[in-house]
């Protein structure tokens, strides 16, 4: 508890949101990366699909992801199933790993459309004189990649943790709204506003508006700062 | 031609004549009552040709809504408290207001039988999650907890509560097997069109067990002099609406 203006605010809700949303930036990244250069070196039409794929979350309402999710998540379902393969023994809806999973879907586009623009931009004649001096792949990757598309990397990673944070419908929908393990800001306002508590609504709402403003400000600086260098 | 056109608008001006008496109005419906009010609707509007839309959602978001201008003519509530807070705020009219039913709580389950021992699978089944709406928000969630209380099982079940935000929602994370066993409306649950209708078992709380669900309506200031929404308060009240109310569990006094 804190208080702010005479108001009690929880504080829990807001760790547990900053906690999903750094898991879910750190896996988009590792998950991302791969699957963006791939994507971005794919030349046939299958590309079209792909991209299509990936861009599903933007265009979807959260209720239908949601809804998805509730019947792909339950305790009998195909996802929850491939997963006790690997030992898992938990249920993903109801659970902070689910919502994880459900943001790393719902964030998908966030990470994957910048990284893959930024590995397009790459000119190719670098990679192949790299090639023929006998760097190996990974070497390539670290050495010319990696910091020419650093500007990308960043903004995927800001876009994706600036998206969970601000993530309602897939957590209300499968989160099941339990303190400290899947109560999120958003639902917590959601909760303030429906049974009439305005005054901590107003609080966390500004935290929230201030927040994505700062982190926006923060994507646009980035593009312009690193735009110049990179193009 | 001149003919033609003398019987064309005697056509409209008959069509018009009806149009006249028949008006149109939007009610906000709290979403327990969702399927039932539908229901009712068709009835009504097919025995006085007024037209009524409905906005669904949860009490409180309502209120909300309608304390920022929404434009609803009469407001439906899951509770008494939000309906009576309109007459505060200067948005409902007072002689409106009547509890136009008694919601009813269910323990439902597709996997335990709940509907013989429903207090035995509540204090010894191995059930991971109940599900029920917030009780912060929802009533039916808030009586849930109240029951859960007075027989001394709430401590027991705490830690498995997953809460939907409204009723329709604690709904479907039973219907979607997320949760195997949640108290619900009796109204989801007898409906022909439910998707748990006939599946599983399911137990009607004592209404002896918690504080009675009295649902309160009222007209809003924006519909005062629309005829619709008179007729469809008056509606309301007869054996046709009251009949169907019963049907989809709900109680009327």
């Amino acid at each position: 508890m804190l208080e702010l203006f005479g108001t009690e605010v929880n504080l829990a809700p807001i760790w547990l949101t900053l906690e999903v949303a750094t898991m879910t930036t750190l896996i988009l990244l590792v998950v991302g990366t791969p699957l963006a250069w791939w994507m971005a070196q794919m030349r046939s039409s299958n590309k079209v699909l792909l991209e299509a794929l990936v861009a599903l979350p933007l265009v979807l309402p959260p209720t239908v992801l949601g809804f998805y999710l509730l019947i792909v998540f339950n305790p009998t379902g195909p996802v929850t199933e491939f997963l006790r393969w690997f030992g898992f023994e938990g249920q993903l809806t109801f659970s902070k790993t689910g919502l994880v999973i459900g943001s790393v879907f719902y964030s998908l586009p966030f990470a994957v459309q910048p990284l893959m623009h930024a590995f397009e931009a790459i000119p190719h004649r670098l990679l192949d004189a790299a090639a023929t001096l006998r760097a190996s792949f990974l070497d390539r990757f670290r050495t010319i990649v990696l910091p020419l598309s650093r500007r990308g990397i960043l903004i995927a990673a800001t876009l994706t943790f600036a998206h969970t944070v601000g993530e309602f419908g897939v957590v209300l929908m499968v989160g099941g709204n339990i303190p400290g393990e899947t109560r999120m800001v958003s639902i917590d306002i959601f909760d303030h506003v429906e049974s009439m508590e305005y005054t901590q609504a107003h609080l966390l709402s500004g935290m929230m508006l201030v927040f994505s403003l700062a982190v926006l400000m923060l994507v646009y600086g980035m593009n312009r700062r690193f735009g110049v260098k990179v193009g | 031609m001149k003919n033609l056109i003398g019987w064309g608008s005697l056509v409209v001006s008959i069509l018009f004549s009806t149009v006249v008496y028949a008006e149109s109005a939007t009610i906000a419906v709290a979403s327990n009552f969702t399927k039932t009010i539908e229901v009712i609707g068709q009835a009504f509007e097919k025995e006085t040709g007024h037209q009524i839309r409905f906005s669904f959602g949860p009490t409180g978001k309502l209120y909300a809504q309608i304390k920022n201008g929404a434009p609803f003519d009469a407001f439906f509530g899951a509770d008494e408290r939000r309906p009576k807070k309109t007459i505060e705020d200067g948005l409902g009219v007072k002689q409106s207001y009547f509890v136009y039913a008694q919601g009813q709580i269910v323990l439902y389950s597709a996997k335990y039988p709940v509907d013989s021992q429903p207090i035995e699978v509540l204090r010894s089944a191995d059930f991971k999650h109940l599900s029920i709406a917030n009780p912060k928000t929802a009533p039916y969630g808030e009586r849930a907890v109240a029951f859960l209380k007075k027989k001394g099982l709430y401590e027991h079940v705490k830690s498995r509560i997953v809460n939907g935000e409204s009723i329709a929602h604690a709904f479907q994370y039973v219907a979607t097997h997320n949760a195997p066993i949640g108290f619900v409306a009796m109204s989801q649950v007898v409906d022909p069109k439910s998707p748990v209708y006939q599946k599983g078992a399911y137990w009607v709380v004592p209404a002896s067990d918690y504080a009675p669900i009295n649902q309160g309506a009222l007209v809003l200031k924006r519909g005062e002099n629309n005829v619709a929404v008179q007729a469809f308060m008056n509606f309301m009240k007869t054996q046709k609406a009251i009949t169907i109310m019963n049907r989809y569990g709900y109680k009327v006094d």
